[in-house]
């Protein structure tokens, strides 16, 4: 890669791991002053991941998302006014209220949709993919997954057709090891998710998800090659997640340590270490992101909740 | 008019569809290179080649949710389950799904897909092959519940079903499939939530539902001869449910029998009675009577099963007595 191109991914990398560290940031103070309703799954400290592997796809590309998805569709360009107002369940977000945190749907940015059930976007975003085959364009799909998911059957289903028609989908999985309280290791015998590709005949490569230009290149091999018709990958990204489960989960069982470990390494730091960037080049993104986050918080505040009679409204489809 | 196979009627409503809009794509088990485990989908692949209609691994939950994919991006999937019961396999995808993503997206996506599956005891099936799951669906808001009791209706409401934008249960009655119905040519639709009033009458109203129809029928027909005026209604839709039909017969004979091959209890014999007494309470002239499938698993024998199955005889005794 020319010194040129990588200054510029930086800078995109930067913007993009930014406002999802913002964003969340200020998901969770809505939580602790209590103005957010429910809980929300924040993205804190896996960054990299949706930041590089969003960047390896173009805009007429589908994303499949999880409930951790905020970061997703804020590396897509999703609006974060909108965003955030969903969050806060006021009217005038993506789904006027009615998807909140778990539920966020783009469709003006290819997001399938966020989900409420672990591994219940895998095989729709493979759906997507066989549309796409079946259409003929030159579109991929990316379906983000945990680890946790990769131990439903729908995980097995969805990457077994996937395989066996050559779909063209990238799975990538956001390895933080932990589904709730339990971790994988306690729960699974190999630890590379990514050596499951083996017995579906696809490639799978595991690699640090903190590194957001490794992030970035595999995904972007996995989605050429997907392009090309040659079939889905596996991409299995470590990551570590900062906060508990949800915003709730004071995440008791494990330990801080661990944690403090994983902040030591965490994807913006990383960047910031590879000197790319000038500090007045970093300050800049830093206040034009805090500046519309800021706005997105004020835009969510400050929208009304929708009539009462939009719960009665979208449940089918003229 | 000519006289087809109801799994014919079914194959051609698949066929024009397929042939008007190359959106309509089939998926499922054996629906391809066998032709379907019914006969429905019979020669399509051949026509419109692998991807259209194509053979899947056993992997309901995969192809069911390859379906609601299929669907956000654009596409009008018509999946097969081959048994209702399998349905309970991949329950995330048609109800914390496809039922509920238009409105969990506000209305941004659409999710046009029509899963065809088959209902009904009385094959020796036991009882993970013979269930009637339609109340089960319809309890769940966002989908849309289709139960044709003949080839001809079928036809039509299969039509209406792919057409439609939202997520359609599209239950077939094993039974009927090599019966054979008048069928008219050439193109037609049937919209939803539109009763058949099979038959008028004036002493009693039965609404029935799927092969409980014809059951009905018969049972008025035989009646007729003793004096007696039945109606017999059969809702063809149970979501979206016209209960003008149903409500404005009742108002006119003042009894009303529901016969249904759903499990008698928390199925849609209660919920139309509910209804009906709510609506035309002071135009009843006697309690509502129902006949359902008693409430335990379906036996496989036949010495066990089929005196559990609502039929003729059984419909005749019940609208006697409300006589």
């Amino acid at each position: 890669m020319k010194a040129e191109e990588k200054k510029q991914l930086a800078k995109e990398f930067y913007t993009s791991m930014y406002r999802i560290r913002r964003f969340e940031e200020e998901v969770f103070e809505f939580y602790k002053r209590g103005l957010m309703p429910g809980l929300a799954h924040l993205y804190l400290g896996e960054e990299a991941i949706a930041a590089g592997a969003c960047r390896a796809v173009g805009p007429k590309d589908y994303i499949g998302s999880t409930h951790r998805g905020h970061g997703h569709l804020v590396a897509r360009g999703a609006d974060t006014k909108r965003m955030m107002a969903e969050i806060l369940g006021k009217g005038t977000g993506y789904s006027k209220g009615k998807g909140g945190s778990m539920h966020i749907i783009a469709m003006d940015k290819g997001i399938l949709g966020a989900n409420g059930i672990v591994g219940g976007e895998i095989p729709i975003a493979t759906g997507a993919a066989y549309a796409v085959k079946y259409r003929q364009t030159d579109q991929v799909v990316l379906c983000f997954l945990g680890d946790s998911a990769s131990n439903q059957g729908s995980f097995h289903e969805s990457v077994n057709m996937a395989a066996a028609w050559d779909l063209p989908i990238v799975y990538i999985i956001e390895n933080n090891s932990f589904g709730i309280s339990v971790d994988i290791h306690r729960v699974t015998k190999e630890h590379d998710l990514a050596k499951r590709a083996v017995g579906y005949g696809i490639p799978g490569v595991t690699i640090d998800g903190n590194d957001v230009f490794l992030v970035y290149e595999t995904v972007k091999k996995a989605v050429e090659r997907a392009r090309k018709g040659e079939g889905p990958s596996i991409v299995e990204c470590k990551t570590w997640r900062w906060q508990g489960h949800h915003v709730g989960d004071p995440a008791t069982y494990r330990s801080a340590e661990k944690t403090e470990e994983w902040k030591a390494k965490e994807p913006i730091g990383n960047l910031e270490a590879l000197n790319l960037l000038k500090e007045e080049e970093i300050k800049e993104i830093r206040d034009a992101i805090d500046a519309e986050i800021a706005e997105a918080c004020k835009f969510a505040e400050d929208s009304p909740y929708a009539d009462a009679s939009e719960a009665y409204t979208d449940v089918f489809s003229e | 008019m000519r006289k087809i196979m109801y799994r014919d009627a079914i194959c051609e409503a698949l066929d024009e569809e397929m042939s008007r809009d190359e959106n309509v794509v089939i998926l499922g088990e054996d629906v391809g290179v066998n032709d379907g485990t019914f006969k429905c989908t019979k020669g399509l692949r051949e026509k419109y080649g692998d991807l259209r209609c194509k053979d899947t691994p056993i992997s309901e939950s995969g192809f069911i949710g390859m379906s609601v994919g299929m669907a956000i991006a654009g596409m009008r999937p018509v999946p097969e389950l081959m048994f209702n019961d399998f349905a309970l396999v991949c329950m995330d995808q048609i109800c914390n799904q496809a039922a509920k993503i238009t409105y969990m997206s506000g209305g941004q996506t659409k999710l046009p897909m029509v899963i065809r599956t088959t209902m009904g005891a009385g094959r020796a099936s036991a009882a993970q092959h013979s269930q009637n799951l339609h109340a089960f669906f319809a309890h769940i808001p966002g989908l849309k519940v289709v139960m044709p009791s003949n080839a001809a209706d079928a036809k039509g409401l299969l039509k209406t079903a792919i057409r439609d934008n939202s997520p359609v249960i599209f239950i077939e009655h094993k039974l009927q499939y090599t019966q054979e119905f008048e069928v008219p040519e050439g193109e037609y639709t049937i919209p939803f939530g539109q009763a058949n009033v099979v038959c008028e009458g004036t002493d009693l109203t039965i609404v029935a539902t799927s092969t409980m129809v014809r059951h009905a029928e018969n049972v008025a027909k035989e009646l007729a001869k003793d004096g007696k005026s039945i109606e017999v209604i059969d809702p063809r839709t149970i979501v979206p449910l016209d209960m003008e039909t149903i409500l404005k017969s009742v108002r006119k004979t003042g009894k009303l029998l529901i016969v249904d091959e759903g499990h008698e209890s928390f199925g849609i014999s209660g919920e139309i009675a509910l209804r009906v007494q709510r609506d035309a309470f002071y135009d009843l002239e006697a309690p509502i009577m129902r006949l359902g499938l008693a409430d335990v698993p379906l036996p496989f024998s036949p010495a066990l099963e089929f005196q559990l199955i609502p039929d003729k005889k059984k419909i005749k005794a019940a609208a006697l007595e409300l006589l």
